[in-house]
């Protein structure tokens, strides 16, 4: 998929590269085709100057848009999945893995990290969809695990970011079970009253859905995200049916009732800041 | 009587079942023999029914992991509500999620096994074309996941055990379901079913795939019988999704790892329980029987604990599932 395009000295050439943050000169929208200075892109929030839409960013993106001044602790940053399944589909999973981390400069699809939202200590935990889609294997079921014992521990609200097309099919039964893990953390964490806030970017599909994604205290997602538990193509393909327009949209989602709200991710902060400091005070 | 009486055309075999119903339909022909009483082929009946069971034998105990899912998903197999009616007495289905509508995929009930009262929930396939449409093929929407927990809850009010018995080839993938929150209903499910105070038994009986098996899988004790499978993705999409074609199915069988024996080894489930020769459908009564006397001494050992010791060794065995580097 070559959605945005990388320019060179003045040359702009379509990259076949899976690289989902913009990092070129020029930003071209794939929602309204539109080019734009990246540097006004980022300033603008990664949100498109014209149409508004939400470009596909990272946890570097989110925390530095989170953290106050960038600073955070990161958790688990060396943590790497194994290939306990010896796992080979049209490549093995092993060499697969040492591929993605040296593209993507990543060691998962999922970092973790804890510092201050606006003066509050916050635990974040954020999806990368560069990663193997942001399928979640151990290493994402057991960092997730990890930071919410970390908001635990601290008495810090916890909050997930999910950007995923679902389970690591190479880790296959081990990542069904990161559903359990991660659902039995949040059942420990609503224990002790430290609130959750669950916050679905485009896409959040699939077993991240169908566990800690829909299990917040507050279930928020930013304009416009794919979310679902099947995918638009498995239903298609079930019910042999063209599916109406909007459909598993966030704003879909929310006439639903599954959503608190919908946040532009230019309020992301704010929002957050002022929840915490409700239920705080 | 044979043991072997069921006639072979009425029988369904598999693929790879070809040799042995070949024998059964020699067999027959014996049969036919015998029963005209011109002459005495007693003898050659005897041996060919001793073939049948040391081939069967032979063949059921090298079963390839896409032969267990091809057993699994027998069209003669058990469902929940067989088991249920087999092994107990005063069996009482409850419907209905108290919102939407009863959901026919996923059936559940109090039910009396020895004396003791039980919460039996489990997905339901049906037993011919019509009943399988009827039963959505044991693929449940989000309010035959809210049903389950719905009734998971009673259980535990009343203070009665909970087994389930899971068999689905996947939660329901349709338009209502994901507007009725179909991911909503797994997660919470899988949630809550942590924190049940009451002992908690889960049975793989058939297929396990993915979040519509686990909807109902968290339990105290997670079993699947010798020929299930349970992974987080049929072989089928798996072949369809990472080698773009349909046609490796045998060999993402192999490669997902998921039949009992391989998840036993990874220490993702908590034990085998082992089938009749031939499989569960071969003899559904013996199978019945085999699942009973598991619950009960199972069901024994979980009432020793205390609700909290369950709980908190619940939430550490999956806590602890999953391989890393660091
Ligand atoms: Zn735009």
């Amino acid at each position: 998929m070559a959605w945005f395009k990388r320019s060179t000295a003045g040359v702009t050439t379509t990259t076949e590269e899976k690289k989902e943050v913009p990092d070129g000169l020029w930003f071209k929208c794939p929602s309204c085709k539109k080019s734009q200075m990246t540097k006004d892109l980022k300033l603008n929030k990664y949100v498109c100057v014209h149409c508004n839409y939400h470009a596909r960013i990272g946890s570097v993106e989110y925390f530095e848009l989170l953290f106050d001044e960038n600073q955070f602790t990161e958790l688990d940053a060396d943590m790497t999945a194994a290939d306990p399944l010896k796992f080979t589909d049209t490549k093995p999973y092993d060499a697969r893995l040492k591929a993605t981390i040296a593209k993507t400069g990543l060691k998962d699809a999922i970092r973790t990290a804890y510092g201050n939202v606006e003066g509050e200590e916050v635990v974040v935990a954020c999806m990368d969809f560069d990663f193997i889609g942001g399928s979640m294997g151990s290493v994402v079921g057991e960092k997730i695990a990890r930071a919410i014992d970390t908001a635990r521990a601290r008495k810090s609200p916890m909050l997930i970011i999910s950007k995923s097309g679902g389970a690591r099919m190479m880790e296959a039964a081990y990542s069904l079970m990161q559903m359990a893990k991660t659902s039995a953390k949040l059942a420990l964490l609503a224990e002790e009253k430290v609130p959750y806030v669950s916050l679905m970017t485009d896409p959040t599909t699939g077993g991240v859905t169908a566990s800690f994604a829909m299990l917040g205290d507050f279930n928020i997602a930013e304009p416009n995200a794919l979310i679902g538990f099947a995918g638009p193509r498995v239903i298609k393909e079930t019910i042999k049916k063209d599916l109406p327009k909007g459909f598993q949209s966030a704003e879909m989602v929310l006439e639903s009732g599954f959503l608190d709200f919908i946040v532009d991710r230019r309020e992301l902060k704010a929002k957050l800041a002022q929840l915490f400091r409700l239920l705080k005070n | 009587m044979s043991i072997f009486a069921g006639q072979s055309k009425l029988m369904i075999f598999l693929d790879f079942e070809k040799p042995i119903q070949e024998l059964y339909q020699e067999l027959e022909k014996l049969q036919e023999i015998q029963e005209k009483g011109k002459s005495d082929v007693s003898a050659s009946i005897a041996a060919l029914e001793k073939q049948i069971l040391e081939e069967k034998t032979k063949l059921y105990t090298g079963l390839t992991g896409w032969q267990k899912v091809q057993v699994s998903r027998h069209m003669e197999r058990p469902y929940t509500l067989y088991y249920v009616n087999q092994m107990c007495s005063d069996f009482m289905e409850l419907y209905g999620d108290r919102n939407i509508r009863d959901d026919k995929a996923i059936v559940g009930g109090f039910a009396s096994l020895e004396g003791r009262t039980v919460m039996f929930i489990g997905h339901q396939k049906g037993i011919n074309t019509k009943m399988r449409q009827y039963r959505n093929f044991g693929m449940a929407n989000p309010e035959g996941y809210r049903k389950a927990l719905r009734l998971m809850k009673m259980a535990e009010k009343f203070n009665k055990p909970i087994v389930t018995f899971i068999d689905t080839p996947g939660a329901y993938p349709g338009i209502e379901g994901e507007e009725r929150g179909q991911a909503e209903a797994i997660a919470r499910n899988i949630r809550d079913m942590f924190m049940l105070k009451v002992p908690v038994i889960c049975i793989i009986v058939g297929e396990g795939a993915s979040g519509g098996a686990i909807g109902i899988g968290v339990g105290d004790r997670v079993f699947m019988l010798a020929n299930t499978w349970y992974s987080v993705i049929s072989p089928e999409s798996c072949s369809s999704i990472l080698w773009r074609s349909w046609d490796y199915k045998e060999t993402a069988a192999e490669a997902l790892k998921l039949t009992a024996d391989h998840m036993l080894a990874n220490g993702l489930i908590d034990g085998i329980i082992e089938e009749p020769i031939g499989g569960a459908h071969a003899e559904p009564e013996a199978m019945a029987a085999i699942l009973k006397a598991k619950l009960i001494s199972t069901l024994d050992e979980l009432e020793k604990q205390t609700p909290d010791a369950r709980i908190t060794s619940r939430i550490d065995k999956f806590c602890r599932m999953g391989v890393i580097n660091e």
